[in-house]
């Protein structure tokens, strides 16, 4: 479903993904780890069109990348830590929006806020809400238009621990769904929790892959601090 | 198209839903123009051979002003609450999110104007309710707010986006003054047409190219 070789981003004189080789199945859900700097957003982005990549081959759902534009969004749903929401229009005026920018009908507007159990909210502004409910929100309009792939960055930042549960069931369901999700975050055990494979990425590369499966808690952390251990010697 | 303009038009329709919440933009372009017609009027108020040949320049300069209020605001809106991503993301062709912003701003623009010109009526005395004056007015106003939808673009990712734009939008939109202005000038002085016809030639030509040039690069601005 995700296929990347040799990919290289470049902002100037700063290489941020040096050769990077990147591949996720179709149904898998990845969880990326890394340290702040590793490149996990900037690959997200490249990914999602929403930057370029400067070499390298990146191939999403048979789109190839940059040429592949509108066609490939339509197969795509994008997460961030911010929500992408407008804060004075009402978490329904916003599915709205979004809902004709990619064709969607008034009917799956309102599936998706009882998916994310703001149906009793849909009439409020989202500035009132929550940063939990933003985030569930964020996570409607992302599943609007039934994507296939799911790019996720970060999305627990800023969630308490209750808001960060009600997330996880929440993309549990929808990775439950037959999605392929690559989700990045800094929280080891709810990422491992969540995906069913990890890969950690360190200076631009991915460092080492392991089925979320053959992880537990302890190992995870030793796995981080080995990989963390590799970065320092590149 | 069909599609196309779907999406333009949510782009407009979300604008202008979330200005009738907040009423930011469109309060701030007209209170500063208010002022700024006022404050021209007294200035000018002794010297009624200055205010014949200067007026048509008042109220242009008060237009692009107020327009530059509503330029900033407009992708600033978007890049401060994250949004312009959820834009970039959308399955349509990228000049659908440069059409509805320029409309937008173009239409707050004609909005402050609608409610400006009656006032500079009654204090400068000049007849500003011929057809054609108004069709200078849209003009001017359309190729303000093409460039300037295009250069707020331009500058939104910059942390100086406040400074920056205006000192690169006065230099561009010069031409679209400067025939603004002209072309006003001869219907506030009852001057047969083919005398300042160029002027509004001139609006036409650049109204077209910009539009032009904005739909083929808008594409490659947007990226980082």
């Amino acid at each position: 479903m995700i296929l990347v070789k040799k990919l290289v981003k470049r902002f100037g004189p700063i290489t941020v993904l040096r050769e990077l080789d990147f591949e996720v199945k179709s149904g898998e859900f990845v969880a990326l780890l890394g340290p702040n700097g590793a490149g996990k957003t900037t690959l997200l982005r490249v990914l999602a069109t929403l930057s370029r990549p400067t070499s390298g081959l990146v191939r999403v759902a048979s789109y190839q990348l940059p040429q592949a534009g509108a066609s490939l969004r339509a197969d795509l749903g994008v997460v961030s830590h911010q929500p992408l929401l407008y804060g004075d229009l009402t978490a329904e005026e916003n599915l709205h929006f979004y809902g004709k920018l990619y064709s969607v009908g008034a009917e799956r507007i309102q599936e998706v806020l009882e998916l994310v159990g703001l149906a009793n909210r849909k009439n409020d502004l989202v500035r009132t809400f929550s940063r939990g409910m933003q985030q569930r929100l964020a996570i409607g309009r992302a599943i609007l238009h039934n994507p296939r792939i799911l790019l996720l960055d970060e999305p627990h930042t800023g969630l308490d621990q209750e808001a960060g549960e009600i997330l996880d069931s929440l993309l549990h369901s929808v990775a439950l769904e037959g999605r392929t999700v690559v989700m990045t975050s800094h929280d080891l055990v709810r990422a491992a929790g969540l995906a069913s494979r990890v890969d950690l990425l360190s200076r631009g590369k991915i460092a080492a892959s392991v089925p979320a499966a053959d992880l537990s808690a302890s190992d995870l952390v030793d796995f981080y601090r080995t990989a963390l251990k590799g970065r320092g010697k590149a | 198209m069909k599609l196309y303009l779907r999406a333009v038009g949510a782009v407009i329709w979300k604008d202008f839903r979330a200005e009738w919440r907040n009423r930011e933009n469109l309060s701030a372009m007209l209170v500063f123009s208010l002022l700024v017609i006022l404050i021209f009027n007294f200035a000018l108020e002794l010297d009624l051979n200055a205010r014949a040949s200067l007026s048509a320049g008042v109220l242009w300069t008060t237009f692009i002003f107020a327009g530059t209020i509503g330029l900033n605001h407009s992708l600033a809106v978007e890049k401060d609450r994250g949004c312009l991503d959820g834009l970039l993301l959308a399955p349509v062709d990228r000049s659908v999110i440069y059409f509805g912003k320029a409309i937008g701003n173009l239409v707050f623009m004609l909005i402050v104007e609608a409610i400006v010109l009656p006032i500079f009526n009654f204090l400068y005395g000049f007849n500003v309710f011929q057809p054609g004056f108004l069709g200078v007015v849209i003009l001017g106003s359309i190729g303000y707010a093409a460039v300037g939808t295009l250069l707020s673009t331009m500058v939104v990712q910059a942390r100086t986006r406040d400074i920056l734009l205006p000192i690169l939008l006065f230099p561009l939109t010069l031409p679209v003054i400067i025939a603004a202005v002209r072309a006003s000038q001869g219907f506030f002085q009852n001057l047969p047409l083919a005398e300042f016809s160029i002027w509004v030639n001139i609006l036409v030509a650049y109204d077209l190219i910009f539009i032009a040039v904005a739909f083929m690069v808008f594409d490659y601005i947007l990226e980082d």
